[in-house]
């Protein structure tokens, strides 16, 4: 998955307690000490007036489903200069994170008003490509980005949100990975979360094996992280 | 320049740095199935090597995402614009009808109270002749018409701080939309001078003034803010000349570039403190 031959290849045996959490972040993703706080750190620009030490800019994992998702140890099968696409990039503050670790990341955002947050994110991050599209339809922005990508991180918050997951198969390469946030207010607020994770996982399951899946409490209530790979 | 070949890559028929065609193509293209663009790419010759292409996709996309974004939310601020004017007619008629309503009604059936409240519950009346019939039919239009208005007006509270965050952070959501609209538009509102923003919507009495039939205007519509109103009228004529250049500096954020901009409001508030102190040290003096 990586062409960083500082990160262990043949990491995803058991996803059943992993001994370190450490061992599973990615490269360019350290957990240190900024502003008295243990903390996820990557180095870029700070983006939301995070607290920073030198180049390291801390990652809040209560406002990042996918920082949370490294928090609890997940194996997300993610590497140091990965070729990302990210559904949902929203105003940019988890994307600016993965582009500070990945490499040429394209980050899709259906809403205007957040893009223009987004934009400032993506203007100093060089391999960050922001695309005003629509992430239920990928064909829209298929001549832009590329495939065989080793990874498409998905936060978004529609309904029908592994179906976008499903969609969006096509980009990734066969050993490539999906980690995804799945809320299930998004899909029907009344229902119970657990059912709702089920039937996603279910959906998933038409394009993906899924490899693990986890609940985001305490960070993120009634969400689902789930990291997969293609059939 | 479109997707005459739907296999194509978004830089196939680019010219190099021509930024506008490359907008075109990334937002309006498509293809079937992803490919290995960077390589296509520079086989193609678009690019010399794929730090290069991907130099040149980081451009193209910015400014893609950037132009559009501009445009989208320039056309929601004429948005904003009708949906004030819609909502004070609205209000407008609605007051009007109720009256109407309310006087009818109040011949027809007792305790009828005046204005929308009184059109709301003579609307729930059972009519039993063709006279209260008609009666409360038009409470009912007249109620109708004062929910359509409140509902423009949640339409206003959720459109105008995307289009213009910090303006509607500082001004409130409606009173934004009122100066965007009687400037007619966010971007002339932000090319007018702080000036001409403290008497918009005083243009009767700026014209009488200009003509010398009266002093000039302290402010127009920036009455309705809290600052200026709640500001004692000796000291008003400042607050409105603070807030009118917070108000017009706060439009340009949000046009030219959109970030909330904490700065901009804190050194509002501590202006206002400033000019209400002088009251309370009038105060002090008079001890």
């Amino acid at each position: 998955m990586s062409d960083d031959p500082s990160t262990s290849a043949d990491a995803p045996t058991s996803a059943d307690a992993p001994t370190s959490a450490d061992s599973v972040l990615p490269a360019g993703v350290e957990r240190r000490t900024i502003g008295g706080e243990e903390t996820l750190a990557t180095r870029g620009e700070p983006v939301y007036g995070e607290p920073t030490d030198g180049d390291w800019r801390a990652w809040n994992a209560s406002r990042s489903k996918l920082g949370a998702t490294f928090e609890l140890g997940m194996e997300t099968g993610l590497a140091g200069g990965d070729r990302v696409l990210y559904l949902g990039a929203a105003a940019g503050t988890t994307v600016s994170h993965v582009a500070d670790f990945a490499g040429p990341t394209y980050a899709v955002e259906f809403a205007p008003r957040p893009t223009r947050d987004l934009l400032a994110v993506a203007e100093p991050r060089d391999r960050l490509f922001p695309l005003l599209k629509d992430a239920r339809a990928p064909e829209t922005y298929a001549h832009v980005v590329e495939s065989d990508l080793d990874a498409i991180v998905q936060d978004v918050a529609t309904r029908g949100q592994a179906d976008v997951a499903v969609r969006n198969a096509q980009f990734l390469a066969d050993d490539g990975r999906l980690v995804a946030a799945i809320k299930a207010r998004s899909e029907d607020v009344t229902a119970d979360p657990e059912a709702v994770f089920d039937r996603a996982v279910d959906r998933l399951g038409d394009a993906y094996e899924v490899l693990e899946r986890r609940r985001l409490e305490p960070y993120h209530d009634d969400h689902l992280a789930v990291v997969a790979r293609p059939r | 320049m479109t997707d005459s070949d739907a296999d194509s890559g978004w830089f196939e028929s680019v010219p190099p740095d021509d930024l506008e065609v490359a907008r075109e193509v990334i937002e309006n293209g498509s293809a079937e199935s992803p490919k290995d663009w960077p390589k296509q790419a520079v086989e193609a010759r678009f690019a010399e090597d794929k730090d290069n292409y991907y130099d040149r996709l980081h451009e193209a996309a910015n400014y893609a995402a950037r132009e559009t974004v501009k445009e989208r939310e320039r056309a929601d601020d004429q948005q904003l614009k009708h949906s004030i004017r819609a909502m004070d007619d609205c209000e407008r008629t609605a007051n009007e009808l109720a009256e109407r309503a309310a006087e009818w009604a109040g011949s027809l059936f007792a305790d009828v109270d005046a204005g929308i409240e009184g059109a709301r519950e003579v609307a729930t009346r059972q009519p039993d002749t063709e006279a209260e019939r008609r009666a409360v039919s038009l409470a009912e239009r007249a109620v109708d018409l004062a929910d359509e208005a409140a509902a423009i007006r949640g339409f206003i509270e959720r459109t105008a701080p995307s289009v213009a965050p910090n303006l509607a952070a500082m001004a409130g959501p409606v009173l934004a939309t009122r100066l965007i609209a009687l400037a007619g538009g966010l971007e002339t509102l932000a090319k007018k001078p702080s000036g001409t923003v403290q008497v918009l919507g005083a243009e009767d009495a700026l014209f009488a003034h200009l003509e010398g039939r009266a002093p000039s205007p302290k402010h127009g519509i920036i009455f309705t803010h809290e600052y200026v109103r709640e500001t004692r009228p000796e000291d008003r004529g400042s607050a409105a000349r603070a807030v009118a250049g917070k108000l017009t500096i706060a439009a340009r954020i949000d046009h030219y570039s959109g970030d909330l901009r904490e700065e901009v409001h804190e050194e509002l508030r501590d202006r206002i403190a400033t000019i209400r102190a002088r009251a309370d040290a009038d105060e002090e003096g008079d001890r």
